[in-house]
This record gives structure tokens, C-alpha cells and sequence, in this order.
């Protein structure tokens, strides 16, 4: 059950990009979304995309393209879940962004916001193929989901919440980078796509009871990248665990 | 220690180009960077002073924050150093040189952990992962320490450490300020560390954060194709966009859409030749 293994999440030793890539796929899987993905504010001023239902390059662009316009840029700004009815709408909002939108196949985006107290931290990007937002009933759904996930960032209360929670956020920002660069690392390798290297270091995180930030850690210093590379250490895009 | 470490004298011809990685017709985001290019560019205009860049960028910092002093140290592979590349005054000097001989403190978890470590009162909250740095720092007159690792994801080159000698906290608009300048930090110290590159550092629009995951995924890539580690592959890869007149992120596009690899040519020169 999603709420249960979110709820998982809120004891020690944790990882905030393993957290926010299970929001994404159970999006996915309970909402009626084709994808989703989460973006953080920075505490610079942008947004930052930390996980994705799928690393698909052309889709991590579209999430980047929303640090101009797009409805995680209005999320963040107003607190508040952002739809469109239509495509239409869409267009007059966001030109550029559902320009680029439907040319990976999709007819709607919405956010949800992710709210600590007053704060919102980031948002939930949700894509569909068939235009028109979430039900009501998927909404809710998708904001308790939300909320569940922004809870666990929060795991110690002896320190002030406030200091504790930028340093989690720089922590994943920085987490993310490295997951990057790991990608890059094994896509020249081994000579695949790095969406699809994306998918090995998650199969031997999930397959080694290990965090994808470990894993990514230790591409990146060399230490596993030959283990990783063997053949039936599976590619699989489907989440084999049972909820 | 990374044997290729090059301090530059302190004439570190520095300008602040206009080039960047501003492309034409995209709309770039008001904010974000923004703060970034603007620290560079006061860097850039020191009128013949000859402090070094690191020593120039903790006086811009410790004017622009609230916070008494600020330092600068290096990290190593193995954590922290002994290398204080500068510090405002002799108390962020000690701070440094405190930790690295106690071998605990914010600043040595931040360099190790990758976190950063923000104490608006040491005499508050947790510090009893640090008890014998703690009670040092309060001797000499530290009571807020604010340590910022100087990183590029698996990147890690040093902190950059802020100390009030009164309790207070960042509000969100100073922390945002400090880690620009931490991510200006970060530049100078690549900078630095890469002195055959040529004596500009190389503005990066948004800091390390900006130009999107193909960056770093280049990053990774050129690491591979050059067997270098990744400080140096991001080193050539902004060299080179630098010396096209590209933005890091386009270059980066070609590395990872296989239009590019970076390979050394006999001379050991490092060219990006289409494939």
C-alpha cells in the first residue's frame, strides 16, 4: 500500500531521491498519468527536477523548461494546484511549454504542490495523453500523496525544522547531480541511452537493498560499475514489487 | 591530495565575459543565476587591488551576509585539508584550523557528507556530534556556524564556512545569497584548480546548477572518454565551450547525443572532434 511505504520512509536513513522516484511511479500507477515527476525549488530562486516516472531525456527538458513557464512554475509560485481545462487554456498560459508538451505526446500537465506549514518546497508534475485534468477524486488522492512524501522529508525533530530542511533540499539537489553524472558515466560504458542506464542502477539499488543515491555514489568513484554492467542485471521498466 | 593542484599567483587576470551561456532567443529564468553572474562580475572589478580571487570572494561575502567572517578551505578525496585558501580574519582562520585538528565540526561534515551544516546557535540544538569542536569554537568567540560544501554532485573541492560571533539565523533570502556565493566558491576554485585553462574564469549561468542534467551527464561521459576524474572533465568540457563561444549546455547536447567525444591528440592537447 503507497501510503504505507511512503510512511516507511519516516525513520533514519533515508534517501530523498528514492523517496521522490516511488511519488513518481505510484503517481503513475494510482493516478490516471501517463507520467510524473517532482521538481524542488533550489533555494536559489529556480526549480530543480529530482525524480521522474521515467528518465526519458526529452522529458526531463520538458521539466526543466518550466524553471520559464508551465504549471510547476505557477505551483511553486502560488502554493496552490494548477490545471487547465484544455489545450486551449494550456496554449494561452504555457505557449512554449505545451508546445514542447505535445510533441512528446501529451495533452495535459497539472501540478500539485508540495507544502510544508507554509512553505511550499517543490511540486508534483503529472502528465496525461488524454487532454482535461485529473478527477476531483485523483486529485485528492494525488495531494495526500504529496503530502505523505513531504512529511518524510522531514525525519529528526530534535534540530530548528527550518535549517534541517534546507540542508535535506541542497543534500538531494547535490544527490541528483551525482545521479547525472553516474548516468553519464555508465552510458559511455557501456554504450546505451541514459535513460535506460537509469533504469540498471535502479534494478541493482532495488535488487541490493540499497539506495539509488549509494549506487550513484559508487559509479561515480568506480567501485561497481562492472557488476552493473552485466547483462541480466535487468533492464526492466516494471516496478516488481507487490502493494 | 589531487597531484595537479596549481594554486595561481594572486594576479589572476580575471574577467567577466559577456558570452556565458546566455543563447540568443531562449528566455532565460529572471532569478535564477542571476545572483551568481552578478557576485562574478564584482569579483571581476578589483581595480589593481591584489588580493587573490578566493580572499576578494570572502570579503564580498562577509559584506553582503550577516555574519561575522568567512573562510575558505580546500577538501581532499579523503575529507578535509589543512589548506585554508582564505579566511576574513584570524578568528574564521582558527575555525578552520580547529577543525581540521579536531577533526570534527560542521565544516568537516559538510566537506565529508556533501550537506550542508547550518547552526544558527551552537549553544542550541545538536552539536554533540562535535563536542570537543563545539566547546573550542565558543572559546574563541564562534557562536553560529553556516558551512556550505563546494561541490558539483560527485565534484567535491572544499567549504566555504560563515561564522557570527552572536546567534542569528539566515532568513530564505540570505541563504539564497549564500549559496551563491558558495557557487561562486565553487567556480573559483575549479578555476583554480584547472590554471593551464587560461587565466578567466569561465561564468557559468545558474552555478552548477544551471544547464540541466546533460551537463552533468557530459561530465560523466568525458571522465570515460579522457580517464580523467570528473573535476577535470568538467574542466575541458567548459574550456572548450569557452573557447567556441558556446554555452556549456550545447557542447554538453553534442557530447551526449553522440555528435562529440573529447579525446587527447598526440600533441596531449584535448580537442572535441565530431565523430
Amino acid at each position: 500500500m503507497t501510503f504505507v511505504e511512503l510512511a516507511d520512509t519516516l525513520v533514519d536513513d533515508f534517501d530523498v531521491i528514492d523517496l521522490l522516484h516511488t511519488l513518481a511511479s505510484r503517481s503513475v500507477e494510482l493516478l490516471d498519468a501517463s507520467a510524473a515527476g517532482i521538481m524542488l525549488a533550489d533555494q536559489r530562486g529556480g526549480l530543480q527536477v529530482m525524480a521522474s516516472s521515467t528518465e526519458e531525456a526529452r522529458l526531463l527538458e520538458l521539466y526543466e523548461l518550466q524553471n520559464d513557464e508551465g504549471p510547476c512554475l505557477d505551483c511553486f509560485r502560488s502554493g496552490r494546484p494548477v490545471a487547465q481545462d484544455g489545450l486551449p487554456a494550456m496554449r494561452s498560459s504555457w505557449p512554449a511549454f505545451t508546445e514542447r508538451l505535445q510533441e512528446l505526446g501529451f495533452n495535459s500537465a497539472q501540478a500539485l504542490p508540495l507544502r510544508l506549514r507554509s512553505n511550499t518546497i517543490g511540486a508534483l508534475n503529472i502528465f496525461r495523453t488524454s487532454p482535461g485534468p485529473l478527477t476531483e477524486a485523483d486529485l485528492r488522492l494525488g495531494q495526500a500523496m504529496a503530502d505523505v512524501a513531504t512529511i518524510g522529508l522531514m525525519q529528526e525533530r530534535a534540530i530548528t525544522a527550518r535549517e534541517l530542511l534546507a540542508e535535506q533540499l541542497q543534500t538531494a539537489l547535490n544527490s541528483r547531480i551525482v545521479l547525472e553524472q553516474a548516468k553519464g558515466v555508465l552510458a559511455e560504458r557501456t554504450g546505451l541511452p541514459v535513460d535506460q542506464v537509469f533504469q540498471m542502477m535502479r534494478a541493482y539499488a532495488r535488487n541490493g537493498g540499497l539506495r539509488l543515491s549509494e549506487v550513484a555514489a559508487q559509479v561515480t568513484d568506480g567501485s561497481i560499475s562492472d557488476v552493473l554492467l552485466r547483462p541480466n542485471r535487468g533492464m526492466r521498466s516494471e516496478d516488481p514489487r507487490v502493494h | 591530495m589531487h597531484a595537479a593542484w596549481r594554486v595561481s599567483r594572486e594576479r589572476v587576470a580575471f574577467r567577466h565575459s559577456a558570452r556565458g551561456d546566455r543563447q540568443p532567443g531562449r528566455s532565460l529564468t529572471p532569478v535564477r543565476g542571476r545572483r551568481v553572474a552578478e557576485i562574478l562580475g564584482l569579483l571581476a572589478d578589483h581595480r589593481g587591488e591584489h588580493a587573490s580571487l578566493p580572499a576578494r570572494l570572502c570579503q564580498e561575502c562577509v559584506s553582503a551576509l550577516p555574519v561575522t567572517g568567512v573562510g575558505l578551505a580546500l577538501m581532499t578525496a579523503q575529507g578535509p585539508s589543512s589548506v585554508i585558501v582564505a579566511a576574513t580574519d584570524e578568528v574564521a582562520r582558527r575555525l578552520e584550523e580547529l577543525q581540521f585538528s579536531f577533526g570534527e565540526g560542521p565544516c568537516v561534515d559538510a566537506s565529508r557528507s556533501g550537506r550542508p551544516v547550518l547552526r544558527p546557535d551552537l549553544l542550541a540544538g545538536a552539536t554533540n556530534h562535535w563536542p570537543g569542536f563545539a566547546a573550542a569554537a565558543l572559546t574563541v568567540g564562534v557562536r553560529a556556524i553556516f558551512a556550505f560544501p563546494l561541490q558539483v554532485g560527485a565534484i567535491r573541492i572544499g567549504v566555504l564556512d560563515l561564522y557570527r560571533n552572536t546567534p542569528g539565523r539566515l532568513t530564505d533570502a540570505q541563504l539564497a545569497d549564500a549559496l551563491a556565493f558558495a557557487d561562486v566558491a565553487t567556480l573559483v576554485l575549479l578555476h583554480l584548480q584547472g590554471g593551464s585553462v587560461g587565466d578567466q574564469v569561465h561564468p557559468w549561468l545558474g552555478g552548477p546548477l544551471g544547464g540541466g542534467a546533460k551537463v552533468h551527464q557530459a561530465t560523466g561521459m568525458i571522465s570515460v572518454q579522457l580517464g580523467v576524474s570528473l573535476a577535470d572533465a568538467l574542466l575541458r568540457l567548459r574550456a572548450h565551450a569557452y573557447a567556441d563561444g558556446r554555452p556549456v549546455s550545447d557542447v554538453a547536447a553534442d557530447v551526449v547525443d553522440r555528435r562529440m567525444r573529447f579525446d587527447d591528440s598526440e600533441k596531449g592537447h584535448s580537442t572535441g572532434a565530431p565523430q
